[in-house]
């Protein structure tokens, strides 16, 4: 990649301000994907962190819009995604990398509702826990159900990976994800 | 239950309200035995902190007693506690740094967007504050959910009155941490801008951290003979010119370190102050703020500026230039509160440190809508309010 790198400084490619698809094609085989890049400091060892997170039916605990996954096997999931107006989208996602305690990417499989690939590196940052950098290319999808969900994956998507990290930083951290429910009918009514 | 709950611009109600319940691990429900109306909750009354919603409970100075326990919480029932108005993991990195306003997992995960776009990195979670510290209810209310229970809430010994101790969760470590901010040495003069609670406990600490004068700078007569109690020399700023009194009282030196602890609400008609409120009612700015840039301009060269009042967005005309030519020290924050608290406890029932002396007017919790009217207009003999549910 540095081949091609058109920059004369050190930050990362889904931060540039131009060559987009210079960025998303660090992850994506579709350079016109939407990418999403966000990095956490989790107060963790790596070991810890990256089991958590490998086991994807963990993911929805701290994903607020992944209702459930299911393991097909080693490499294979299915994904049940919230959508708006109490829809769902579904897909099959396969691992295409992994290094223990290092780095875990997926991409969805043909037919997905919304073709989508994630990107998750490790890095022991030792007294400091572990620094998770994730990144997100999805394909907005066309059609008036796709403006549906583009809807939420167009505007949300960087949002909802920031809160899902944090999310996950808190369960990591301290056990529980914080919230400010003043009682258990107010947190489920959050959490739905 | 009832709690205060505020329902916009100087309108704030007792409300019956759903008890609050366990709802994660580390939890604990305290039933308040007292509570107290703070100098910041009249920000929120006078409609100067953004992101309240109509029937959001007030209150971050409380303490009671413990009626429930989470799965995870060290507490036990039955338990005195005073709660920290800041809320913290204790679990991460910050909090292992003892900076607990910065703890990084306090603010629900949503809540953390403003802060972020605002500040730069998202704060702890403070109890009764707005959505941008949380949404957390706060503690102005018969009973109260307060998270991370393990680390946060301080037991207190049987037999300590409440009044003694109340102010554990708040005012006495925001003034002790900002003595502290002022990096005092043996034989300096400091100068505290706002005989508030903050500012007197911040008086009574600056001599305890062996400043040999300390000089107090406020409007109402009261407050400067409270401060003159605790050996503070005074100025009314009404009265005398604040700049021109600091230089001959120091021999023309200006004080070793100053206290900014009156905020973005400062009074008095300055030029720039009536600026700063045009602004600020035009939205063009949100904080008033003429005792910052009066104390950066009195400070000696190279002394130390301690801001322990509560700036919320942009100020203009910020004397950037005099802390840059002069080499002064600026040191600020939203207080550690969980850090300080052991260490008070025993100042107070050593005796070396006075709390109760500030308390002016004890209520019912049902009354607390007059406190704040009465907290509001009369500040000259209103120091401190504190409510009781259950009093009358």
């Amino acid at each position: 990649m540095n081949d091609t790198n058109p920059h004369s400084d050190d930050a990362p490619p889904t931060t540039w301000k131009r060559g987009d698809s210079l960025g998303a094609a660090a992850i994506s085989e579709r350079k016109d994907d939407a990418i999403v890049a966000r990095a956490v400091t989790i107060n963790r060892p790596v070991a810890e962190v990256f089991a958590y997170f490998r086991d994807f039916a963990n993911l929805p605990t701290f994903m607020e819009n992944v209702e459930r996954i299911d393991i097909l096997s080693d490499t294979r999931s299915h994904w049940v995604v919230k959508a708006p107006a109490g829809k769902t989208v579904e897909w099959d996602a396969v691992v295409t990398e992994e290094a223990q305690d290092r780095l875990i990417a997926w991409t969805s499989e043909p037919g997905a509702d919304v073709a989508n690939s994630g990107r998750v590196e490790f890095r022991d940052a030792g007294a400091r826990g572990t620094v998770v950098t994730a990144t997100i290319a999805y394909d907005p999808p066309g059609g008036v159900i796709g403006k549906l969900i583009a809807k939420m994956f167009q505007r949300e998507p960087a949002i909802q990976a920031r809160r899902d990290l944090r999310r996950f930083k808190q369960l990591m951290e301290t056990g529980e994800i914080a919230t400010a429910a003043m009682n258990r009918k107010q947190h489920e009514e959050e959490l739905a | 239950m009832r709690a205060l709950a505020w329902h916009g611009k100087h309108d704030v109600r007792v409300d019956t309200v759903d008890d609050p319940q366990i709802v994660n691990p580390r939890d604990c429900i305290i039933k308040v035995t007292a509570t107290a109306i703070c100098g910041s909750d009249l920000h929120l009354y006078d409609g100067y902190i953004p992101t309240m919603q109509a029937g959001d409970i007030l209150g971050h100075e409380f303490m009671g007693e413990v009626v429930e326990i989470g799965a995870k919480s060290t507490l036990k029932k039955g338990q005195k506690v005073v709660v920290p108005f800041t809320i913290a993991c204790g679990s991460c990195y910050h909090c292992g740094k003892h900076q607990y306003s910065a703890c990084d997992n306090g603010l629900p995960a949503d809540n953390q967007d403003i802060a972020q776009e605002l500040y730069g990195q998202p704060m702890s979670g403070l109890f009764g504050y707005s959505h941008m510290t949380g949404g957390y209810a706060g503690g102005q209310a018969e009973y109260v959910r307060v998270p991370f229970s393990d680390v946060g809430p301080i037991v207190i010994p049987d037999g300590v009155e409440d009044e003694k101790v109340l102010f554990l969760s708040d005012i006495l470590p925001t003034g002790w941490m900002a003595a502290e901010n002022a990096q005092i040495e043996p034989g300096d003069t400091v100068a505290v801008w706002g005989c508030g609670p903050v500012g007197l406990f911040a008086v009574q600490s600056a001599f305890l951290m062996g400043a040999e004068r300390v000089i107090a700078i406020d409007h109402f007569p009261h407050r400067l003979e409270l401060a003159k109690k605790f050996g503070a020399e005074t100025i009314n700023y009404e009265e005398s010119a604040v700049y021109e009194a600091l230089m001959v009282m120091t021999g023309g030196i200006g004080p070793d370190a100053v206290i900014d602890s009156v905020g973005l609400e400062a009074h008095g008609f300055f030029v720039d102050n009536v600026l700063d409120q045009i602004k600020a009612s035009t939205f063009l700015g949100t904080d008033r703020a003429h005792s910052i840039r009066q104390a950066i301009i009195a400070c000696r060269k190279g002394g130390r500026v301690s801001m322990p009042a509560v700036y919320g967005g942009f100020i203009d005309k910020f004397p950037l230039g005099a802390l840059m030519e002069k080499g002064l020290t600026l040191k600020t924050g939203q207080t550690h509160v969980q850090h300080y608290m052991p260490a008070l406890l025993n100042a107070i029932m050593e005796g070396k440190i006075d709390t109760t002396f500030l308390i002016s007017h004890r209520m019912d919790l049902e009354d607390a809508p007059k406190g704040y009217d009465m907290f509001k207009n009369n500040q000259n003999e209103v120091t401190k309010v504190v409510l009781k549910p259950g009093f009358n």
